[in-house]
């Protein structure tokens, strides 16, 4: 519900709704649980926590960084949902979806991820390397324990291959602008806006681009045409280029990674 | 095939969706799910298609030179004074191992498609050269992954793939290992889904590929098959291959898994030995997990996070195996075992000297393991191993060893 409520509440507002990614643990628990606390207040309307892992092959170098940012710093499956539980108890109103890759949920167990995601006010999930293919494995068992489970559209889904990949999907449709990796190049203000009617035509959900996006003009562009913007590798490096020689956090690094999320809430209003 | 018959072979895996019991499966990304959907339907056209698979039977002939020839290894046998040990020669095909059998099937495929742009991961660079030379013989573009660790230690692989035209990307990202080529290759597909092909190097990844691979390597056990019914009049007693993803030794084991008399070994890596936990032997160290396209056994630590692999062997230097390898160890038709560095360069020397067949780092962990059992068996029996590669890439490896051993 709370995800319905953030698209209905910005639309109300003639705006889209804004997404941040970051990945839980990066560069250390600390320091991302204070971004991640920090992000509602600049605006942010919901928050994709990225669950890091050592192979993560849909994501370009600055989210590969941060996942091994994260793992270095021992951040373990079980420290994502203690996270997702104590942004649960500060913000109880701000969607929160957890995205990632299958293999540490089947090690930690689906039944007992499911169960402590949805006691941690988990909202959705967003899981790259489960295709529609492959629902039986945990998007029929995530929606059945009440979580959306959010599903990637890209420029290599035709028509034929839309209704099966939203078939069981909820929440949001999350547009992946570009064939590509995660924060590698931008697509055109064109394409978005034909995707987004493409997407319109054959779901009522809420239609969200993300991939790609990076600057606050980009968040405007995408928002004339999309119900939400999401913004993941531009804040990661944001957040990189703060730390220290060996990689820890710096005394800037929380607060410059913030002003970013600021600078780009104000994107999300379709007039500057 | 009715149905009685199809519950009771080993040979008509996967299903519909790519699953060998739980293994396998389809676990990319959304972008490369057209992709892939449409791989499988071309692969499965091509079947069928009597052009395509003359074809590839020419190629097969006169390029690869098939059939390999299966060896009566006398001296071995004699050295180890138990069965009889035959070897299916697979290193005397053109580029010098197996490889070449599933890259050529591949580049048809792609060339049937009509994609004139290659991708290809490699570890040793095996893999690397015969995508490079199909595409050279082909006329397509060849972009080949390599770790950049690798990249060093095989230079004379990275030289042929380059003067063979393809262009070879050193892979730096995470490790920089094979598993990390074959995450940049997926990463340079996905950002490249409509103009590209992927040939994967190994039974595995997502269906159909761990299938095909099987398919197109299966060439080597409907040779040997024959080879060794003619030579001995008889099945072997055993079969042996090592294993890295598998395909060498899935190719020579599929022909056979319904022969119930014969015994399959499949040889995996230890490395250092399994208990210093410096190996390769997903089966024997790791547990099912998801990676690559599908589920199968990983190395990987408690919370799901892919580890290293480590062999002396760069081709069998891979956290993970196929998925049908898999299933057979689940069901127990395929006993999988393991060989250490230390046995495997033992093989590799003695092969050399008592064969003169300098064998690849890789089939030397086969021999490392027959040499436990091998004589242990009667004199009648018959063990077929599987050479799949030969070991003029492994010299620069193994020499400084041999030497500091006094063994040269």
């Amino acid at each position: 519900m709370r995800i319905a409520a953030a698209f209905e509440q910005a639309k109300a507002e003639d705006r889209a709704a804004l997404g941040i990614f970051i990945t839980a643990g990066d560069p250390d628990l600390e320091t991302s649980k204070e971004i991640l606390m920090g992000l509602p207040h600049q605006g942010v309307d919901f928050v994709e926590l990225g669950m890091p892992f050592s192979d993560p092959m849909a994501d370009g170098p600055s989210i590969q960084a941060a996942s091994l940012r994260a793992l270095k710093a021992g951040t373990k499956l079980r420290h994502v949902l203690e996270m997702a539980a104590e942004f649960r108890a500060a913000h109880p109103n701000v969607p929160l979806i957890l995205m990632g890759y299958y293999n540490p949920i089947y090690i930690y167990g689906v039944d007992r991820f499911l169960d402590e995601a949805v006691s941690a006010g988990v909202d959705g999930l967003i899981m790259v390397d489960l295709p529609p293919e492959e629902d039986e494995e945990l998007c029929l068992p995530a929606r059945q324990a009440g979580l959306d489970f959010i599903r990637l559209i890209t420029p290599t889904t035709d028509d034929a291959r839309m209704p099966v990949v939203l078939a069981n999907s909820s929440g949001f449709v999350y547009y992946v602008s570009i064939t590509g990796i995660t924060g590698t190049r931008s697509a055109s203000a064109d394409s978005i806006a034909d995707a987004m009617a493409r997407i319109r035509s054959f779901s009522a959900l809420p239609a969200v681009v993300g991939f790609g996006i990076k600057t606050p003009e980009q968040v405007r562009e995408a928002a004339m045409h999309a119900d939400g913007v999401v913004v993941g590798s531009a804040v990661v490096d944001q957040l990189a280029a703060s730390l220290d020689q060996d990689g820890r956090a710096s005394a800037s690094t929380v607060s410059a990674t913030l002003a970013l999320a600021k600078a780009l809430a104000e994107g999300r209003h379709r007039q500057a | 095939m009715n149905d009685q018959t199809a519950m009771n072979s080993y040979r008509n895996q996967p299903d519909e969706e790519g699953r060998f019991g739980i293994h396998g499966g389809r676990f990319v990304a959304e972008t490369l799910m057209p992709l892939i959907l449409n791989v499988e339907k071309a692969w499965k056209e091509s079947l069928t298609d009597q052009a395509f698979l003359d074809e590839l039977n020419y190629y097969r002939k006169h390029y690869i030179g098939r059939p390999s020839a299966l060896y009566f290894a006398e001296r071995l046998t004699a050295h180890f004074g138990g069965a009889k040990l035959y070897m299916k020669r697979d290193e005397l095909n053109h580029t010098g191992a197996h490889k070449i059998n599933n890259v050529l099937g591949q580049a048809l495929l792609a060339k049937r498609m009509g994609k004139t742009k290659i991708i290809a991961e490699t570890g040793a660079g095996q893999h690397g050269v015969a995508s490079a030379t199909a595409c050279a013989l082909f006329d397509m573009e060849c972009e080949v992954f390599m770790g950049a660790e690798d990249v060093e230690r095989q230079k004379p692989n990275v030289d042929r793939m380059r003067l063979l035209g393809a262009k070879v990307h050193p892979v730096t990202s995470g490790t920089g290992t094979l598993k990390d080529a074959m995450n940049e290759a997926l990463r340079y597909w996905v950002s490249n889904a409509e103009s590209h092909f992927y040939i994967i190097g190994t039974a595995a990844g997502p269906h159909p590929y761990p299938a095909m691979v099987r398919d197109f390597q299966s060439i080597i056990g409907i040779e040997a098959r024959e080879q060794i019914l003619e030579a001995e009049g008889k099945l072997p007693d055993a079969l042996v291959a090592c294993i890295g993803g598998g395909s060498n030794a899935l190719g020579l084991f599929h022909p056979f898994l319904d022969d119930e008399s014969v015994a399959i070994y499949g040889v995996e890596a230890a490395g250092k030995g399994i208990e210093t936990g410096d190996h390769a032997a997903s089966l024997t160290g790791g547990v099912p997990g998801v990676l690559h396209g599908n589920r199968t056994y990983l190395l990987q630590d408690e919370d799901g996070q892919i580890k290293d692999a480590y062999s002396i062997s760069a081709g069998l230097d891979y956290p993970g195996i196929g998925p049908e390898h898999a299933w057979l160890h689940e069901t127990g038709r395929v006993k999988y075992v393991s060989a250490t560095d230390e046995g495997a360069l033992e093989y590799f020397r003695l092969c050399s000297r008592l064969e003169g067949i300098i064998p690849a780092l890789e089939p030397s962990h086969a021999l490392a393991f027959i040499g436990t059992m091998i004589g242990d068996m009667d004199k009648d029996q018959v063990v077929l191993m599987n050479m799949c590669g030969r070991g003029d890439k492994d010299l620069g490896a193994v020499l400084p060893i041999l030497e500091k051993q006094g063994l040269l």
